[in-house]
Protein backbone atom coordinates (compact mmCIF):
# COMPACT_ATOMS: atom_id res chain seq x y z
CA UNK A 1 0.00 0.00 0.00
CA UNK A 2 2.76 2.17 0.78
CA UNK A 3 4.87 1.77 -2.45
CA UNK A 4 1.38 2.57 -3.95
CA UNK A 5 1.10 5.66 -2.68
CA UNK A 6 4.42 6.28 -3.56
CA UNK A 7 3.88 5.74 -7.23
CA UNK A 8 0.99 7.50 -7.26
CA UNK A 9 3.07 10.21 -5.86
CA UNK A 10 5.83 10.00 -8.49
CA UNK A 11 3.38 10.38 -11.02
CA UNK A 12 2.01 13.98 -9.59
CA UNK A 13 5.58 15.09 -9.93
CA UNK A 14 6.03 14.08 -13.30
CA UNK A 15 2.63 15.89 -14.28
CA UNK A 16 3.94 19.10 -12.45
CA UNK A 17 7.86 18.86 -13.39
CA UNK A 18 7.87 22.19 -15.88
CA UNK A 19 5.42 23.89 -14.06
CA UNK A 20 7.78 22.92 -11.13
CA UNK A 21 11.87 24.03 -12.67
CA UNK A 22 9.96 26.82 -13.97
CA UNK A 23 8.79 28.15 -10.58
CA UNK A 24 5.10 28.23 -11.36
CA UNK A 25 3.97 26.52 -8.35
CA UNK A 26 2.09 27.98 -5.16
CA UNK A 27 4.49 27.37 -2.18
CA UNK A 28 2.96 24.57 -0.97
CA UNK A 29 3.03 22.53 -3.96
CA UNK A 30 7.02 22.85 -4.42
CA UNK A 31 7.34 21.92 -1.02
CA UNK A 32 5.07 19.10 -1.15
CA UNK A 33 7.62 18.10 -4.56
CA UNK A 34 10.73 18.46 -2.61
CA UNK A 35 10.26 16.43 -0.05
CA UNK A 36 8.64 13.69 -2.37
CA UNK A 37 11.92 14.01 -4.64
CA UNK A 38 14.42 13.95 -2.00
CA UNK A 39 13.34 10.61 -0.86
CA UNK A 40 12.93 9.13 -4.35
CA UNK A 41 15.63 8.87 -7.02
CA UNK A 42 14.12 7.21 -9.74
CA UNK A 43 12.24 11.14 -9.47
CA UNK A 44 15.63 12.89 -8.88
CA UNK A 45 17.29 10.88 -12.05
CA UNK A 46 13.71 11.87 -14.11
CA UNK A 47 13.53 15.74 -13.25
CA UNK A 48 17.61 15.80 -13.81
CA UNK A 49 16.78 14.56 -17.53
CA UNK A 50 13.86 16.83 -18.05
CA UNK A 51 16.46 20.10 -16.36
CA UNK A 52 18.84 19.21 -19.23
CA UNK A 53 16.47 18.88 -22.06
CA UNK A 54 15.36 22.19 -20.80
CA UNK A 55 18.98 23.51 -20.45
CA UNK A 56 19.78 22.40 -24.37
CA UNK A 57 16.65 23.98 -25.45
CA UNK A 58 17.66 27.44 -24.11
CA UNK A 59 21.29 26.95 -25.43
CA UNK A 60 20.45 25.43 -28.87
CA UNK A 61 21.85 28.36 -31.65
CA UNK A 62 20.45 27.36 -34.93
CA UNK A 63 22.21 25.99 -37.74
CA UNK A 64 20.65 28.08 -40.31
CA UNK A 65 20.87 31.26 -41.00
CA UNK A 66 18.87 33.49 -42.81
CA UNK A 67 20.55 34.83 -46.45
CA UNK A 68 21.94 38.64 -46.04
CA UNK A 69 19.92 41.00 -46.50
CA UNK A 70 19.45 42.31 -49.56
CA UNK A 71 19.59 46.13 -50.46
CA UNK A 72 16.02 46.23 -51.47
CA UNK A 73 14.49 44.85 -48.51
CA UNK A 74 17.38 46.96 -46.08
CA UNK A 75 15.91 49.85 -47.60
CA UNK A 76 11.99 49.32 -47.52
CA UNK A 77 12.63 48.42 -44.16
CA UNK A 78 14.48 51.37 -43.83
CA UNK A 79 11.55 53.54 -45.41
CA UNK A 80 8.98 51.93 -42.72
CA UNK A 81 11.52 52.55 -39.97
CA UNK A 82 11.85 56.45 -40.84
CA UNK A 83 7.74 56.77 -41.52
CA UNK A 84 7.62 55.39 -37.99
CA UNK A 85 9.96 57.80 -36.13
CA UNK A 86 8.31 60.58 -37.88
CA UNK A 87 4.86 59.83 -37.07
CA UNK A 88 6.32 59.83 -33.34
CA UNK A 89 7.50 62.65 -33.30
CA UNK A 90 4.50 64.30 -35.50
CA UNK A 91 2.35 62.65 -32.46
CA UNK A 92 4.53 63.83 -29.86
CA UNK A 93 4.13 67.56 -31.09
CA UNK A 94 0.81 66.99 -31.96
CA UNK B 1 21.06 37.92 -25.94
CA UNK B 2 19.83 38.78 -22.64
CA UNK B 3 15.97 39.93 -22.34
CA UNK B 4 16.99 43.13 -20.72
CA UNK B 5 19.28 43.94 -23.58
CA UNK B 6 16.66 42.93 -26.10
CA UNK B 7 14.50 45.77 -24.19
CA UNK B 8 17.12 48.28 -24.38
CA UNK B 9 17.56 47.60 -28.06
CA UNK B 10 13.79 48.09 -28.29
CA UNK B 11 14.51 51.00 -26.07
CA UNK B 12 16.85 52.76 -28.63
CA UNK B 13 15.36 51.80 -31.70
CA UNK B 14 12.20 53.21 -30.50
CA UNK B 15 14.08 56.33 -29.77
CA UNK B 16 16.06 56.56 -32.68
CA UNK B 17 19.47 56.38 -31.60
CA UNK B 18 21.90 55.98 -34.46
CA UNK B 19 23.00 52.03 -35.40
CA UNK B 20 19.93 51.08 -33.40
CA UNK B 21 17.65 50.33 -36.57
CA UNK B 22 20.71 47.96 -37.80
CA UNK B 23 21.49 46.28 -34.87
CA UNK B 24 17.54 45.62 -33.87
CA UNK B 25 17.15 44.16 -37.85
CA UNK B 26 20.77 41.91 -37.66
CA UNK B 27 19.13 40.55 -34.59
CA UNK B 28 15.17 40.29 -34.79
CA UNK B 29 15.93 39.03 -38.43
CA UNK B 30 18.00 36.12 -37.42
CA UNK B 31 15.23 35.35 -34.34
CA UNK B 32 12.25 35.42 -36.38
CA UNK B 33 13.95 33.67 -39.45
CA UNK B 34 15.16 31.05 -36.79
CA UNK B 35 11.42 30.15 -35.26
CA UNK B 36 9.96 30.98 -38.86
CA UNK B 37 12.04 28.13 -40.00
CA UNK B 38 11.07 25.61 -37.42
CA UNK B 39 7.27 26.36 -37.77
CA UNK B 40 7.18 26.72 -41.34
CA UNK B 41 9.88 24.41 -42.57
CA UNK B 42 10.79 26.41 -45.79
CA UNK B 43 13.95 28.72 -45.86
CA UNK B 44 12.43 31.14 -48.45
CA UNK B 45 8.99 31.28 -46.50
CA UNK B 46 11.21 31.54 -43.15
CA UNK B 47 13.04 35.10 -45.10
CA UNK B 48 9.61 36.24 -46.04
CA UNK B 49 8.10 36.18 -43.06
CA UNK B 50 11.34 38.16 -41.39
CA UNK B 51 11.09 40.60 -43.89
CA UNK B 52 6.80 41.01 -43.72
CA UNK B 53 7.05 40.66 -39.39
CA UNK B 54 9.75 43.57 -39.41
CA UNK B 55 7.95 45.58 -41.87
CA UNK B 56 4.91 45.06 -39.82
CA UNK B 57 6.59 46.05 -36.90
CA UNK B 58 7.80 49.11 -37.79
CA UNK B 59 4.71 50.08 -39.53
CA UNK B 60 2.77 49.89 -36.22
CA UNK B 61 4.19 52.70 -34.29
CA UNK B 62 1.40 52.85 -31.75
CA UNK B 63 2.62 49.21 -30.41
CA UNK B 64 6.01 50.35 -29.93
CA UNK B 65 5.75 52.86 -26.93
CA UNK B 66 6.52 50.19 -24.38
CA UNK B 67 10.05 48.41 -25.42
CA UNK B 68 9.35 45.83 -23.00
CA UNK B 69 6.67 45.07 -25.26
CA UNK B 70 8.55 45.35 -28.42
CA UNK B 71 9.93 40.99 -28.63
CA UNK B 72 6.15 39.84 -28.09
CA UNK B 73 4.60 42.14 -30.53
CA UNK B 74 7.08 40.91 -32.82
CA UNK B 75 6.45 37.12 -32.36
CA UNK B 76 3.22 37.64 -32.45
CA UNK B 77 3.52 39.11 -35.91
CA UNK B 78 5.68 36.47 -36.90
CA UNK B 79 3.51 33.90 -35.47
CA UNK B 80 0.60 35.27 -37.68
CA UNK B 81 3.10 35.58 -41.32
CA UNK B 82 4.08 31.78 -40.61
CA UNK B 83 0.23 31.01 -40.54
CA UNK B 84 -0.61 32.67 -43.82
CA UNK B 85 2.40 31.35 -45.05
CA UNK B 86 1.63 27.82 -44.11
CA UNK B 87 1.91 25.42 -47.19
CA UNK B 88 1.15 21.75 -46.93
CA UNK B 89 3.43 20.47 -43.83
CA UNK B 90 6.41 18.33 -44.15
CA UNK B 91 6.24 18.03 -40.56
CA UNK B 92 3.98 15.90 -37.58
CA UNK B 93 0.02 15.92 -38.27
CA UNK B 94 -1.64 17.69 -35.77
CA UNK B 95 -2.71 15.60 -32.56
CA UNK B 96 -2.56 15.92 -28.94
CA UNK B 97 0.38 14.35 -26.95
CA UNK B 98 -0.96 12.58 -23.65
CA UNK B 99 1.29 12.82 -20.35
CA UNK B 100 1.13 8.86 -20.48
CA UNK B 101 2.95 8.51 -23.24
CA UNK B 102 6.05 9.73 -21.76
CA UNK B 103 6.03 8.22 -18.73
CA UNK B 104 8.76 6.20 -18.06
CA UNK B 105 8.45 1.96 -17.43
CA UNK B 106 9.96 1.44 -13.98
CA UNK B 107 11.39 -2.04 -13.12
CA UNK B 108 11.94 -3.10 -9.64
CA UNK B 109 15.75 -4.02 -9.02
CA UNK B 110 16.22 -5.76 -5.53
CA UNK B 111 14.07 -3.79 -3.14
CA UNK B 112 15.15 -0.26 -5.49
CA UNK B 113 12.68 1.05 -8.06
CA UNK B 114 14.49 1.75 -10.95
CA UNK B 115 13.60 4.24 -14.50
CA UNK B 116 14.07 2.96 -17.79
CA UNK B 117 16.19 5.71 -18.99
CA UNK B 118 19.37 6.95 -20.28
CA UNK B 119 22.58 7.88 -17.84
CA UNK B 120 21.97 11.60 -18.43
CA UNK B 121 25.05 12.51 -15.90
CA UNK B 122 27.78 12.38 -18.14
CA UNK B 123 25.74 14.76 -20.82
CA UNK B 124 27.76 18.36 -20.53
CA UNK B 125 25.09 20.89 -19.05
CA UNK B 126 23.95 22.42 -22.08
CA UNK B 127 26.60 24.57 -23.26
CA UNK B 128 28.61 22.22 -25.41
CA UNK B 129 25.94 20.98 -27.86
CA UNK B 130 27.70 18.53 -29.76
CA UNK B 131 26.98 18.72 -33.32
CA UNK B 132 24.60 15.10 -32.99
CA UNK B 133 22.99 16.55 -30.36
CA UNK B 134 22.18 19.95 -31.63
CA UNK B 135 20.90 17.71 -34.89
CA UNK B 136 18.59 15.41 -33.01
CA UNK B 137 17.36 18.31 -30.61
CA UNK B 138 16.22 20.21 -34.23
CA UNK B 139 14.73 16.86 -35.38
CA UNK B 140 12.90 16.32 -31.69
CA UNK B 141 11.55 19.72 -32.24
CA UNK B 142 10.02 19.50 -35.85
CA UNK B 143 8.36 16.07 -34.87
CA UNK B 144 6.29 17.52 -32.47
CA UNK B 145 2.63 18.89 -33.55
CA UNK B 146 2.55 22.37 -34.77
CA UNK B 147 0.47 23.57 -31.61
CA UNK B 148 3.26 21.94 -29.07
CA UNK B 149 6.20 23.18 -31.20
CA UNK B 150 5.31 27.20 -31.18
CA UNK B 151 4.92 27.12 -27.52
CA UNK B 152 8.46 25.28 -27.02
CA UNK B 153 9.78 27.59 -29.32
CA UNK B 154 8.14 30.61 -27.58
CA UNK B 155 8.81 29.78 -24.32
CA UNK B 156 12.36 27.83 -24.02
CA UNK B 157 14.02 29.08 -27.41
CA UNK B 158 12.70 32.60 -26.78
CA UNK B 159 12.43 32.66 -23.34
CA UNK B 160 9.23 34.37 -23.46
CA UNK B 161 7.00 34.25 -20.64
CA UNK B 162 3.61 32.20 -19.86
CA UNK B 163 1.72 35.30 -20.20
CA UNK B 164 3.45 36.62 -23.53
CA UNK B 165 3.43 32.86 -24.87
CA UNK B 166 -0.70 32.49 -23.98
CA UNK B 167 -1.18 36.32 -25.87
CA UNK B 168 0.60 35.83 -28.80
CA UNK B 169 -0.76 32.26 -29.38
CA UNK B 170 -4.11 33.24 -27.84
CA UNK B 171 -4.88 30.26 -25.97
CA UNK B 172 -4.94 30.27 -22.18
CA UNK B 173 -1.79 30.46 -19.57
CA UNK B 174 -3.04 27.07 -18.47
CA UNK B 175 -2.88 25.56 -21.70
CA UNK B 176 0.80 27.38 -22.14
CA UNK B 177 1.83 25.36 -19.53
CA UNK B 178 0.39 21.95 -20.37
CA UNK B 179 2.01 21.95 -24.06
CA UNK B 180 5.19 23.18 -23.05
CA UNK B 181 5.16 20.49 -20.37
CA UNK B 182 4.33 17.68 -23.25
CA UNK B 183 6.71 19.31 -25.74
CA UNK B 184 9.60 18.66 -23.21
CA UNK B 185 9.10 15.72 -22.50
CA UNK B 186 8.60 14.49 -25.87
CA UNK B 187 11.99 15.75 -26.81
CA UNK B 188 13.37 14.54 -23.85
CA UNK B 189 12.41 10.78 -24.72
CA UNK B 190 13.79 11.20 -27.61
CA UNK B 191 17.38 12.56 -26.57
CA UNK B 192 16.97 9.23 -24.29
CA UNK B 193 16.32 7.22 -26.65
CA UNK B 194 19.07 8.57 -28.33
CA UNK B 195 21.71 8.42 -25.62
CA UNK B 196 20.16 4.90 -24.26
CA UNK B 197 21.77 4.10 -27.96
CA UNK B 198 18.43 2.88 -29.56
CA UNK B 199 17.16 5.35 -31.34
CA UNK B 200 14.95 4.45 -33.99
CA UNK B 201 14.63 6.29 -37.38
CA UNK B 202 10.58 6.71 -37.37
CA UNK B 203 10.71 10.21 -37.27
CA UNK B 204 12.56 10.06 -40.65
CA UNK B 205 10.11 8.13 -41.76
CA UNK B 206 7.28 9.82 -40.59
CA UNK B 207 9.13 13.54 -42.27
CA UNK B 208 8.60 13.11 -45.65
CA UNK B 209 4.73 10.97 -45.40
CA UNK B 210 3.15 13.32 -42.90
CA UNK B 211 -0.68 14.02 -44.44
CA UNK B 212 -1.41 17.47 -45.81
CA UNK B 213 -3.18 19.23 -42.67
Amino acid sequence: MEQHQHNEKCQEVFALLSDYLNLELPPEACQDIEAHIAGCPPCIEFADSLRKTIDLCRQYQPAELPAPLGQEAKAQLMEAYRRMLSSQTNSKLG
Amino acid sequence: MERENEVELARQLIAGEPEAFDRFVDYFRARIFHYSWLMCGHREDAEEVAQETLMKVFESADQLREPEKVKPWVFRIAKNACLTKRRKSIYAPPRELSLDEFLPARHQDGDQVRLEIADWSSLPDGKALQSEMKRLLEKAIRELPETYRSVVLLRDMEELSTQETSQILDVSEDVVKTRLHRARLAIRKRLDEYLRGNATEVGEARHGTAPAQ
